[in-house]
């Protein structure tokens, strides 16, 4: 059989259809295995690898907006892999996968030196402070595909790696070397109630994402689609999140040193 | 061999290389993060085969079909079916928590017994016979109708076995708990003459205009209606909002209009004024298929709702009133919704009629894009129970809460009513009370005056499968199993504008000693007998099912839920078999009476609006992960954080994150304050649903509840007409 092409996957998130409700949140805590404690009201210290973040325009009563922006990992490529996060570890405990475009983090190799989510400019990357404690009983619910992390360690959204394997072991049972876009979806892609978030491999011209974004592949996968943009673009970490709004202050929110000037 | 110093430092030298070169630092580092990380007590799920399951979500209304993974018998997550017509694959965030329902850990064991005030575990068999004792005492004493079930809905098979128990024995109060369905169903009554629930063709809409509906905070079915929403928006089709904050709702749509709270029924009349007078309304519908038009020109063309009238009250511009009134008309497929908030309380019925009228002048009544009218459905055939003296005598006795009497002669359930007819006379109206759904002693308003008129009740029997407020408060509880390990039917979907069945399935065996409801009423009915025996002769809830759905039975096992795709809306069934803006029966309703905020606006200088969120339930307990995700705009540590707008902070002098006290004529709670530009000045936000008095250590003690701050508020129809109460803030 054929070696199968390299992937780059990737999301796009609709801000103009998501709703702020949060089912990608919920849906990511349940397929994950994402520990909670009796207060998580501090978003810093709050183990969440997807966030939905509010923004707001600044304007005063009654012209306030607001739009909320979902965060999972951005799976940054940077230049030929050195995504932020990567070219800091010591440990070698995450890499760019070149097959499929995705920041791994093995958590058996991370010593809890944090180093990465100095480097994160986005905040995807969470420490976990305290031992994962599950009430007497609720851990019959953990997932078994997603192992669950120690205290210690650091941990990120992984756009459910598990299912890309599972999803890759049916089909090679199956005789296939590829995957349908179907076939592998995240969590979050397939619990969101407002479609808004669509994703698949960027270097496919058949799937959607390709199609919406239309990532100039040739200069980090910059979006063609002027509707598209991406976090902090400037930075050059070429993230693989892409982000669709037809609100310009949305879009300069994308970036906090363009909406200074 | 000598050791000089030149050889010393080369071995000791050429070995430090030599190790760093070698793996064994990075291979001794590997180990020790290994060896630190592998501490026992952290949970290595156990695999096994993955297997799928169809079921029905019956965490709210929504009636989404749900596809629930399994490994070997753990149930590991809750996913939306993607061939379900009402979510389409999507799942809200409550649903995709539902798997921590069924293994929390606070949920009740096996029945419990309230001795000295304290519960102790008792066996079925003697919690079911002590409770027959109690009914058949009550029965013997002649005062059959002393007994009162409230029940999350008034459909399906559970439902109708409550009820066929109460009416065999005879009582006449069987209470759904209410919501905006209530108004809407009586609005279509008096209207088309359709006994039916209002569906909302929201997937054909060019032009939503919705009435404080917080279409994205869980009105309706939630993905239905987020999909609706996400559709219109692609085919250019226009949203607007008017609520007097900036809601999720209003956020997303295209158009915020913050109008002052409680005017949207006047706002309704001023764009009905507006639409009457420069003839805007949709002719050939409104010549050919409607009647009474002179009785709404009557009313709405008064001054009252002129638009500089409407824009006095309302505190929008009068010119923006007459601009949203003449799209609305013009647009292809307009369509006005309302019910506020999730739609939990019924909101004034005046109101709901008032947007129907609107729905009803640009032919949005009945047709595709429109409000239509689902009927109810008709698969329960039972023959009529034979009844007894006691009970035809009971069944003759007026309703508890006043619904359908004289003074309330439309309304069918008044739940909202039930607090104060239980606080009138000696000994309450009701010696014995049910509740199956709801949890009443939480989500009524006037928390206080609620617990204060169920703890005159003798005997309080919960059947919740959760320690709740009303769990907590009860004599005994006899725990129904979670909607993951039983069979029930659920005809309809909130606001799904098709008729539907949907099956809930055992996904697991039962965790714990429960029961479902239907088999507690069966169980009832055997001990005591009689007539009662009689109308039962199901020797289950699960056998019943079978039986009623009979040929459906097979094709709702397959398949999970039956849909009727040929379905197209009835014609009207009034007397003129036309759509009536008048009648007799309308004739009372005729003069729009707005509800104000209770509260002396000169002690109670600001006023309190609550709000919904899908990150928070009403009656049912919040699961971790929801908490977990609740935004630290609403919760902060233990401390509910309330929104209020910068002017307003500055003329209290309290800054953002300010600690206060929030105080209503009703009661008083400690608050933090959230500012936002996002709220009308003078107003203060306040999330339901935190505040819980049971429940789990993720939930229990935060924040504070909004029910014990706000007012019973009743129209003329008997409905909860309330959606906020005067209020105050001081610096705690």
């Amino acid at each position: 059989m054929d070696q199968p092409k390299n992937k780059r996957y990737g999301m796009v998130i609709d801000l103009d259809k998501c709703t702020g409700c949060g089912a990608c949140m919920v849906a990511c805590m349940a397929e994950n295995n994402i520990p909670f404690r009796d207060d998580d009201t501090d978003k810093l210290l709050s183990v969440s690898w997807m966030h939905v973040y509010r923004l707001s325009n600044g304007k005063p009563f009654p012209h306030a907006e607001e739009c909320f922006l979902p965060r999972p990992c951005q799976h940054c490529e940077g230049e030929h892999g050195h995504s932020p996060c990567v070219s800091v570890c010591p440990a070698t405990a995450t890499d760019y996968d070149m097959h499929t475009g995705i920041v791994s983090q093995i958590y058996t190799r991370c010593f809890g030196c944090r180093y990465c989510m100095a480097a994160c400019p986005y905040h995807v990357r969470q420490f976990n402070w305290w031992d994962p404690v599950w009430p007497e009983g609720m851990e019959r619910a953990l997932n078994p595909d997603v192992s669950v992390r120690m205290r210690g360690v650091v941990e990120k959204c992984s756009f459910c790696y598990s299912r890309y394997q599972t999803a890759l072991n049916r089909a090679y049972l199956e005789g296939r070397r590829e995957l349908s876009e179907e076939e592998y979806q995240t969590a979050c892609t397939q619990a969101c109630p407002a479609g808004a978030i669509v994703f698949g491999d960027l270097n496919n011209p058949a799937h959607r994402v390709h199609q919406i974004v239309k990532p100039d592949l040739a200069h980090g996968g910059r979006p063609r689609n002027p509707k598209v943009f991406r976090l902090l673009e400037r930075l050059g970490t070429h993230p693989k999140v892409y982000y669709l709004t037809r609100r310009d202050w949305v879009r300069r929110a994308g970036d906090n040193e363009i909406q200074k000037t | 061999m000598k050791i000089d110093r030149r050889s010393f430092l080369a071995f000791v030298f050429g070995g430090a290389a030599g190790t760093a070169l070698s793996p064994l630092p990075w291979k001794l580092t590997d180990d020790i993060s290994i060896w630190t990380q592998n501490w026992p007590w952290t949970p290595v799920p156990p695999k096994g085969e993955t297997t799928y399951v169809a079921s029905t979500c019956t965490l709210c209304p929504g009636g989404c079909g749900i596809r629930v993974r399994r490994v070997e018998d753990r149930v590991v997550k809750i996913e939306g079916r993607s061939d379900h017509p009402v979510n389409r694959g999507g799942i809200c965030p409550l649903g995709a928590a539902g798997v921590q329902l069924l293994y929390s850990p606070w949920r009740v064991r096996q029945p419990l017994k309230k001795v000295d005030g304290r519960f102790v575990p008792v066996s079925w068999d003697q919690a079911i016979g002590e409770i027959a004792g109690e009914l058949r005492e009550l029965r013997e004493a002649g005062a059959p109708e002393a007994v009162a079930w409230i029940a999350e809905t008034d459909r399906g098979t559970t439902a109708e076995l409550i009820r066929r128990f109460l009416t065999v024995y005879g009582s006449p109060n069987f209470i759904r708990t209410p919501s905006a369905q209530d108004a809407w169903e009586t609005a279509l009554y008096l209207t088309q003459g359709q006994r039916a629930t209002a569906g909302f063709d929201l997937e054909r809409v060019s032009f939503l205009l919705s009435l404080g509906s917080g279409l994205l905070e869980g009105w309706g079915a939630p993905p239905f209606v987020f999909r609706a929403c996400g559709a219109l928006q692609d085919r250019n089709g226009r949203f607007v909002q008017l609520e007097p904050r900036l809601s999720k709702t209003a956020a997303k749509a295209h158009q915020w209009l913050p109008l002052q709270p409680g005017t949207e029924g006047t706002l309704a009349f001023g764009l009905i004024h507006v639409i009457l007078k420069e003839g805007l309304e949709r002719k050939p519908f409104v010549a050919t298929r409607t009647a009474g038009l002179e009785d709404l020109k009557r009313n709405a063309l008064r001054e009252a709702f002129a638009p500089e009238a409407v824009a006095q009250a309302t505190g929008l511009e009068a010119k923006t009133v007459v601009e949203l009134a003449r799209a609305f008309a013009a647009a292809e497929r307009p369509l006005a919704v309302c019910g506020r908030g999730a739609g939990r309380v019924p909101g004034g019925l005046q109101e709901t009629l008032a947007v129907h009228f609107l729905n009803a002048l640009v032919g949005s009544v009945n047709v595709e894009g429109g409000v239509i009218a689902v009927p109810e459905p008709e698969y329960i055939r039972w023959p009529e129970p034979e009844m007894d003296a006691v009970a035809s005598q009971g069944m003759q006795t007026p309703r508890v809460d006043g619904a359908g009497s004289e003074r309330y002669p439309l309304a069918r359930y008044l739940l909202n009513r039930l607090p104060e007819a239980l606080l009138q006379g000696e000994k309450p109206a009701v010696r014995i009370l049910f509740v199956s759904g709801g949890n009443p002693l939480y989500s009524l308003p006037d928390s206080e005056r609620t617990a204060k008129a169920f703890s005159r009740i003798p005997l309080l029997v919960s059947l919740s499968p959760f320690l709740d407020e009303t769990a907590a408060a009860a004599h005994y509880v006899l725990p129904a199993p979670t909607y993951l390990e039983r069979w029930e039917d659920v005809p309809g979907a909130a606001g799904f504008p098709k008729p539907l069945i949907g099956l809930v399935r055992p996904v697991v065996a039962p965790r714990l000693a429960t029961m479902p409801t239907g088999d507690v009423v069966i169980r009832l009915a055997q001990r005591l007998g009689g007539t009662l025996r009689a109308a039962f002769p199901w020797e289950s809830h699960e056998v019943c099912l079978r039986q009623t759905l009979a040929a459906a039975w097979e094709p709702l096992r397959k398949n999970g839920f039956v849909l009727d795709e040929s379905f197209r809306p009835q014609p009207f069934e009034t007397a003129s078999r036309k759509f009536e803006f008048g009648n007799a029966e309308l004739k009372p309703l005729a003069e729009f009476r707005p509800h104000p905020a209770p509260g002396d606006p000169g002690v109670f200088k600001l006023t309190l609006v609550p709000y919904d969120s899908l990150r928070l339930t009403a009656a049912l307990g919040t699961p971790p992960f929801l908490v977990k995700a609740l935004e630290s705009e609403i919760l902060w540590k233990n401390d509910i954080r309330v929104e209020i707008h910068p002017q307003t902070a500055r003329d209290l002098g309290l800054a953002d994150g300010a600690d206060a006290r929030l105080i209503t004529p009703r009661g008083e709670a400690r608050v933090k304050l959230y500012l936002t530009e996002g709220i009308r000045p003078g107003l203060v936000g306040m999330a339901r649903g935190l505040g819980r008095g049971a429940h789990d250590r993720y939930l229990a003690g935060k924040g504070a509840s909004a029910n014990r701050l706000l007012a019973a508020v009743e129209d003329s129809s008997g409905f909860e007409a309330g959606w906020g109460i005067r209020a105050r803030l001081e610096r705690a």
